[in-house]
């Protein structure tokens, strides 16, 4: 039942991207065919949540209608089709994040459980009193919390990179911070407050020039650009299901099997052991050990059908067609007289983060839901970035695959109407 | 539009620009910290508190237009007030902008807030302010929260 399917490193010479053809990509999500207060719906809130295509929905749909049933353990038709589906998420997810192998992709609730496991384990095991960790200052707070957990019971550092105006990480600081002391690195791939995108390939091999394992909290790069583990060379990557137009309650853990094996379980119970007596129990082999009870099943298909919807749409063309839009998006909220954007990287993708001034972002938030748009308002759980800015909270626009030119020049209408309004 | 208007009335758009009793009061025997963790408004309101009568009151912090302008209004309608009148006025302050049956007409110049009740998400901005006198009166040491 767990048989270990291996890939190679991509190949890089790719066929061309698939252009995304995006009104025919829009008929496949219902939740987008609403009006709110009289208005078409126009969901920006895409690092907040991503909506279901009809593929994910169907797929849990039909597994509770037809295959419902606990996986690895019955010998029964339903137990096998739902072991079988499971199983078939694994290697979806692995083939959509190029993990080696398949017992290197845990499943776990989302990005959050996912770093606190590593934290919980890995981390327990190998962080000492007088330790560091290093974190950078553009985390969610996802992202530093558990850091602060572990640092704070084993009596360990927990040291922040900074980040420039601009909100890019500044390389070299990095580099300075990683100590002898350093025994983990946690950073994020893209930042869901200010859509800077990391140099990770970079911070990894800098890391590992001094023996320094990488995690990477992936929960808003893995819907936006191709994840490739092998060629990052991360040792743990986090992803959460519904950020990727997956439902909510899972997601992976990629960790490095050689780091897995060596850790101890996260949690105890059924489905994590190979064998238990009161005396000695003797835990499973990869990925189960860290798989403790009945899973998400059900969410889990979901998973593995939103991985191959966006397979089948290309996440190449994905990253184009949201690239396109926060240029467009960028360069028309720019130009509005009292508006902000915070996070100018050079490197972004995906969010747009602004404030107008004089407007609290509660307002605008409230004025823009009346137009029919969703975005996000106040501080995106990372507290510590708008404080590096010295601003109490953002609205934050976020693309999805679905979103079109008219939703930006929608957002931007909405703009005018706030100031309009709070006058 | 009309709801936002209603949300947005001119007396509180004025008042969040320019709020009154914006300041620490160095008189004050009591003090208290509001803070909503979701969107991160944080108010301190200021006291000073003689046999039961609020002599004194004003307040300091960052917030939406809601929060400030409530926090602004709040201080001037409480002037001069008891414990229990302050007591009572939040009581049916928190009825009109959560829409359960207050009249306009028993919260004086409050009724200004009479909109918010058609935006629910918006009834924790109108009382933070509210929320962190009451704990100032009660000489809470914790700053109260919204969550």
């Amino acid at each position: 039942m767990s048989t270990v399917v291996k890939s190679p490193r991509r190949i890089s010479a790719t066929p061309p991207v698939r252009v995304l053809d995006v009104e025919r990509v829009r008929q496949d999500f219902p939740v987008l065919q609403q009006k709110v207060h009289g208005k078409s719906l126009v969901y920006l809130d895409n690092a907040a949540t991503t909506q279901k295509p009809i593929a994910v929905i169907d797929a849990i749909e039909n597994y509770y209608r037809r295959d419902n049933s606990n996986i690895h353990r019955g010998v029964h038709a339903l137990s096998e089709r739902a072991t079988n589906q499971y199983e078939k998420a694994r290697v979806a997810a692995q083939r959509f994040l190029n993990a080696r192998e398949s017992r290197e992709i845990i499943f776990v609730r989302g990005t959050t459980e996912a770093i606190n496991l590593v934290a919980q384990t890995f981390g327990r095991q190998q962080v000492s009193s007088g330790d560091e960790v290093l974190i950078t200052a553009m985390e969610h707070h996802s992202n530093i919390v558990p850091w602060q957990l572990l640092c704070e019971e084993k009596g360990a550092k927990l040291c922040v990179a900074p980040i420039n105006d601009r909100g890019e990480l500044l390389l070299d600081e990095f580099e300075k911070l990683l100590s002898p002391k350093t025994k983990i690195a946690a950073v994020t791939h893209l930042s869901n407050a200010l859509g800077t995108v990391n140099p990770v390939r970079e911070m990894v091999r800098l890391a590992h020039a001094r023996q320094i394992p990488v995690l990477v909290d992936g929960a808003q790069a893995a819907p936006r650009m191709s994840v490739d583990v092998q060629d990052l060379d991360v040792d743990f990557y986090a992803i959460s299901g519904h950020k990727m137009y997956a439902p909510t309650g899972i997601g992976v853990l990629y960790g490095k099997s050689k780091l897995l094996e060596a850790m101890p379980p996260y949690q105890g119970g059924g489905d994590m052991i190979a064998s238990v007596s009161f005396e000695k129990t003797v835990y499973n082999r990869l990925p189960y050990k860290f798989e403790a009870g009945t899973p998400n099943i059900a969410d889990t298909i979901g998973l593995g059908a939103a991985i191959e919807y966006l397979e089948k749409l290309g996440l190449e063309g994905i990253e184009r067609h949201e690239h396109d839009l926060l240029a467009y998006a960028s360069r028309k909220v720019e130009t509005i007289p009292g508006v902000a954007i915070i996070g100018t990287a050079g490197a972004k993708a995906g969010v747009l983060s602004f404030t107008i001034d004089g407007i609290h972002p509660h307002d605008i938030g409230t004025i823009l839901d009346r137009e029919g748009i969703a975005v996000r308002t106040g501080h995106h759980c990372a507290q510590p970035v708008m404080e590096r800015f010295g601003i109490p909270a953002t609205a934050r626009a976020s693309f999805g695959l679905y979103n079109t030119r008219e939703d930006v020049d929608a957002l931007v209408a909405g703009i005018h109407k706030v100031v309009e309004v709070m006058g | 539009m009309s709801e936002l208007r209603e949300l947005y009335q001119e007396v509180i758009l004025e008042h969040s620009k320019h709020p009154r009793n914006y300041r620490v009061l160095d008189s004050a025997n009591h003090h208290a910290e509001g803070f909503n963790p979701l969107c991160g408004d944080h108010f301190t309101i200021y006291a000073d508190v003689k046999d039961g009568t609020i002599r004194d009151v004003s307040f300091q912090g960052t917030g939406c237009a809601i929060s400030k302008a409530s926090a602004s209004m709040m201080t001037q309608s409480l002037k001069g007030k008891s414990e229990a009148e302050a007591e009572e006025l939040f009581t049916r302050f928190h009825q009109l902008v959560t829409g359960r049956g207050a009249s306009a007409d028993a919260v004086g110049k409050l009724a200004v807030f009479a909109g918010v009740s058609e935006f629910p998400l918006r009834v924790k901005c109108a009382t933070l302010a509210w929320h962190a006198l009451r704990a100032a009166l009660r000489g809470d040491k914790e700053a109260v929260s919204t969550e």
